[in-house]
């Protein structure tokens, strides 16, 4: 089985850009919470910065974006049965009733 | 450690690739699981003290912010090591391996600071259903950031006396994944604690 191509890793410059984009998506997210107008919108708003964050750190920082299929697999899979486990938990415990 | 030795530990498995970072990805898989079932009793028991202090009386949007980003700055320390290591710039990745350890003991000190608040504050984990989710929750992360940092400290050292070489860079990209999980967990956690109160 094949487990794809590595790739070489990003640059210096890029990985300072990328922190400087977490700093800034993080300054974001804490505006977005003072903000009291956003209040409709604040879960989904914070929990799509969190998830770009998220991504970003996994993909280029741990370099699972260029690492072989088989590292991904290890990571996402685990990832996706815990969050169907949440999910599960939520609806059974209302967590989605507020 | 000599280059012989440094090759001798890169054991490759039947599918090619190195059996230590399937390992690691592996560990990191399980503890996705672990910080899962934690996110959830927490968010589970989310309002539901009957007794204070609640969240919105102890929880330091501007603090907690500040230790947030000594963290994200503390992966791309984490970064520019492997990057130095991995082009055999021993110097600067000693640097940046120390600074990734120290930005990880600032990280700590404030989450003691903050822990230290709370029970003065009234707050332990026997409180409430705050205290004790939030204590395990933050406090099994603590945990892996002081084992990230004993980790870094120790690679630092092996640098010092010349035992951690370019030959060893699989090493140092090892200790990095393990660093920046802690890192993405953080990310997900500074949400889902504190800005979603």
């Amino acid at each position: 089985m094949s487990n794809g191509p590595e790739h070489a890793h990003p640059s210096t410059r890029t990985y300072v850009l990328v922190a400087a984009i977490l700093a800034v998506i993080t300054a974001v997210e804490v505006a977005v919470f003072y903000l009291e107008a956003l209040d409709p919108v604040l879960v989904p708003v914070l929990l799509t910065l969190s998830a770009a964050k998220f991504t970003m750190v996994v993909g280029l920082f741990m370099h699972l974006k260029f690492d072989a299929r088989l590292f991904r697999a290890l990571f996402i899979g685990p990832l996706f049965v815990a969050i169907a486990v949440m999910m599960a938990m939520f609806l059974m415990y209302g967590v989605f009733r507020g | 450690m000599s280059h012989t030795e440094a090759a001798a530990m890169e054991v490759h498995s039947a599918t090619g690739l190195s059996s230590r970072k399937i390992l690691m990805w592996t560990f990191i898989g399980s503890e996705c699981m672990l910080f899962g079932s934690l996110i959830t009793t927490y968010l589970v028991y989310r309002g539901k003290s009957v007794v204070g202090p609640y969240p919105e009386d102890l929880l330091n949007i501007p603090f907690i912010t500040v230790t947030t980003f000594v963290l994200l700055m503390s992966s791309l320390m984490m970064v520019l090591a492997l990057a130095a290591v991995q082009r055999g710039d021993m110097k600067w990745g000693k640097v940046w391996l120390f600074m990734t350890a120290f930005l990880g003991m600032v990280f700590l000190g404030g989450q003691v600071f903050e822990f230290t608040h709370f029970v003065h504050e009234g707050l332990t984990l026997k409180t409430n259903l705050f205290g004790g989710t939030f204590f395990l929750l933050t406090g099994t992360h603590g945990a892996h950031v002081a084992v990230g940092v004993i980790w870094l400290l120790s690679l630092f050292l092996l640098a010092q006396r010349g035992r951690l070489t370019q030959a060893n860079a699989e090493t140092v990209e090892i200790a990095g994944l393990y660093w920046h999980f802690v890192d993405v967990v953080w990310i997900v956690l500074f949400t889902l604690i504190y800005l979603l109160v």
